[in-house]
């Protein structure tokens, strides 16, 4: 494997994924199955198209856009502000992650630094938004398969993570607290106690989880061996965030790229699995949520004094230029890549989603999977609907 | 009939009570059972409170339920056979009718007094797969086809474990007699103690185990519920019913579960007995007229237990894939019941 160039292996793996595209029209032989876009199993409106040999799946057609909202287009006719509150619902799990790629790149732009609070009480929240979204996933992913009790004990335990990000910012899902040049308010009174408090109810919650998950002989049984990816087919294929981790590929991006986020201030680490299965992508993921709680407690430790928004004007107005700023998310790695024409509005956002690149690899990666083997790799995907479609 | 109600019926009186009765015993723990597990322990253990609104603590719920199913819609889908989409459910509730007739609920209360009582209710209980399905295929709908394909592999498979279970219990006994099962219980010893009598529990915990998993998959819950794989198939075979004919499924599928722990009951736990040195405390006759009467509702306690045992696994564990169901049962509980059954026939002779 080692002998054969990168254009060879690119093409090898190009003519691996046409050849599993279905082409509806020519139904030749098999069961043609529309896992559509209503389906408790798809997290949201997605639709795939399988053709099954019995309970093995020979091909594979995702269809997208069943959600596609035009964000990039309603971007264009916002002006910065409003485009803020508009990306909060790309990832409507781990919302406050979804501001802080467009932010960082807009004060690339206008050359404002925030201050230091701001920062800190940026990266608080985005990890707090890191472990809501994950907390979820540990409970959906049981959903999926079977094991419906830990879905109510995650919602139950991640009810105080909403709670606490409500107190500071005003909203549970769409906090909408990012401004350019800092955030909009200091943080209440009492804040920091009652986080900690419920950073502790989550990493109850975390080892609940895998004692009736992760130690379950028959998730262990569903997952081991499932959607095993390579590490470089995957990186090929564009995946981020946990899914690569976990097939031992040490990139985040929290870690590796430069970014005024304080990340370099405190200590943890990154956690990859040499697996590369659906039980690996688990693992890691609630390795991740306990990371997080570290890095918050300790943030919350050392959290500066000072203000909290830059000199910023009242009208924003961002001088021509463009920026690309990518983060590493709940759900990988989302980039944003802002062009500005001096105006009030930008003149084109890009928004680079985790979901679309880990989607990509399915028709590859269901190739040969049996029916509950499809379930349960796409759950340990991890997509949300509004990421993949914007 | 006559002996426990001390009155002469005619052989036509006696025929409408019992269909009234074996329609009260199917029914009712059902519903007991739906509201119990369903409702509530379920919810308690996902740390919510289930149904409050309907009656007092949500007890009418199931009420509204089936108000809210009998006024729905009669839909057929297009394609449907329509005669074997409409009979599907009453054949799945036909074998929760028949396989109450043998279960003996007192020293006379029961409705039939086969000589090869468990050998009947055994043969009734593979009754359902022709159901399912029926189900499965006129539904015209491939969700509801795969559902059936899994649901008559897996029933098929773990219909052997269920029986070689039983055959434990059996060779134990001496008969296939459901009520002489029973009296055997009671007049069992264990090792010339004889407070307990000998619930086959005791010597015949492997049996009762397989027993257990056997009947968690024969009613497709809990691990073994790939037929209907809710977050798959959405419903399985059942996915095209609505109204009427969902909720015949539904009851149906508690019914039989009940049924199933009554089975248990009697086999594993003693049946309508209480331990003999409880009699010997009131000095009452094991075989009165009194256990007529308490014996129903010792029974209901015992399938209680059982079935809150069947509820929470299913509540618990992630499901099983449908090869792995398959070989747990072929390469796993098989061999064990195989062995359990040598096993048992050895220790009959020797002790």
């Amino acid at each position: 494997m080692t002998a054969t160039s990168d254009a060879q292996k690119m093409q090898y793996i190009a003519a691996q994924a046409a050849d599993a595209r279905v082409n509806v029209e020519l139904e030749a032989e098999g069961m043609t199955l529309n896992i559509g876009p209503q389906h408790p199993a798809t997290h949201g409106t997605l639709r795939i198209i399988v053709r099954l040999d019995g309970e093995q799946v020979t091909a594979v057609d995702p269809i997208l856009g069943y959600m596609h909202r035009g964000y990039e287009k309603l971007a264009e006719v916002r002006t910065y502000p409003q485009v803020t509150t508009l990306i909060n619902r790309i990832d409507w799990v781990g919302s406050f992650a979804n501001e802080v790629p467009f932010i960082l790149a807009s004060e690339q732009l206008m050359g404002i630094e925030a201050p230091e609070r701001a920062q800190w009480i940026r990266t608080i929240l985005f990890e707090m938004g890191r472990i809501a979204n994950i907390v979820l996933f540990l409970g959906d992913m049981g959903v999926q398969l079977g094991a419906v009790t830990p879905m109510f004990y995650a919602l139950r335990d991640r009810e105080l993570i909403l709670n606490q990000i409500e107190s500071a910012t005003g909203g549970r899902f769409h906090p909408n607290f990012n401004r350019i040049g800092g955030v909009k308010d200091d943080l209440p009174a009492g804040w920091i106690t009652d986080t900690k408090t419920a950073l502790n109810k989550i990493m109850d919650f975390c080892q609940q989880a895998e004692d009736l998950i992760v130690g379950n002989e028959i998730f262990e049984e569903r997952t081991r061996g499932i959607g095993v990816i390579p590490a470089d087919v995957g990186l090929a294929y564009g995946l981020s965030g946990a899914n690569i981790r976990a097939s031992g590929v040490d990139w985040d991006i929290r870690r590796d790229s430069e970014s005024p986020l304080p990340y370099d201030k405190v200590d943890w680490k990154v956690w990859t699995h040499p697996d590369g299965d659906s039980f690996a992508r688990y693992w890691v993921r609630l390795q991740e949520v306990r990371e997080s709680c570290k890095i918050v407690e300790q943030l919350l430790d050392g959290i500066p004094a000072g203000p909290i928004m830059a000199k910023v004007p009242r009208i924003i107005k961002v001088p021509a230029g463009e920026a690309y700023v990518a983060t590493e998310n709940p759900l990988g790695q989302m980039g944003f890549y802002v062009v500005s024409k001096g105006g009030l509005e930008p003149f084109r956002v890009k928004i680079k989603t985790a979901s679309f690149s880990n989607m990509s690899i399915t028709p590859w990666l269901l190739k040969g999977a049996y029916v509950p083997d499809v379930i349960t790799i796409l759950a340990s995907l991890y997509f949300i609907l509004g990421d993949l479609d914007r | 009939m006559t002996d426990i109600l001390l009155i002469e019926l005619a052989y036509w009186q006696e025929s409408i009570l019992k269909l009234i009765f074996g329609f009260a015993v199917v029914l009712l723990p059902a519903g007991i059972t739906v509201y119990l597990y369903l409702f509530k322990m379920v919810s308690f253990m996902q740390s919510r409170l289930g149904p409050m609104e309907a009656g007092p603590y949500g007890s009418l719920q199931l009420l509204a339920e089936v108000g809210k199913s009998a006024q729905k819609e009669d839909i057929f889908p297009e394609k449907a056979d329509r005669f074997v989409y409409a009979a599907a459910p009453y054949v799945v509730l036909v074998s929760t009718f028949l396989l109450v007739l043998v279960v003996p609920f007192g020293p006379d209360a029961m409705f039939v007094n086969f000589d090869t009582g468990i050998f009947f209710a055994l043969a009734v209980s593979s009754l359902s797969v022709i159901g399912i399905l029926m189900a499965g295929w006129a539904s015209a709908s491939k969700y509801s086809l795969l559902g059936g394909l899994r649901a008559a592999g897996q029933l098929i498979a773990y219909e052997l474990p269920l029986v070689l279970a039983v055959v434990g219990v059996v060779i134990q006994a001496g008969t296939l007699n459901m009520s002489r099962i029973v009296e055997a219980q009671i007049e069992g010893e264990i090792f010339g103690w004889g407070a307990l009598g000998n619930p086959y529990i005791l010597t015949q915990f492997v049996g009762f185990f397989i027993f257990m998993v056997a009947v968690q998959a024969e009613l497709t819950q809990g691990p073994f519920d790939m037929p209907v794989a809710e977050s798959e198939l959405v419903a399985g075979y059942m996915t095209e019913y609505s109204g009427f004919r969902f909720l015949m499924f539904f009851i149906g599928e508690f019914a039989t579960a009940n049924i199933f722990a009554f089975l248990g009951a009697t086999l594993f736990l003693g049946g309508w007995a209480v331990p003999p040195f409880v009699t010997d405390m009131f000095n009452l006759d094991p075989y009165s007229n009194l256990f007529n009467f308490i014996g129903p509702i010792i029974m209901i306690v015992k399938m209680l237990l059982i079935t809150f045992v069947v509820y929470w696994v299913r509540f618990t564990y992630p499901r099983f894939r449908e090869d792995q169901l398959q070989r747990f049962a072929w390469k796993f509980l098989i061999p064990l019941a195989l062995i359990n059954i040598a096993i048992t026939g050895v220790a009959k002779v020797v002790f």
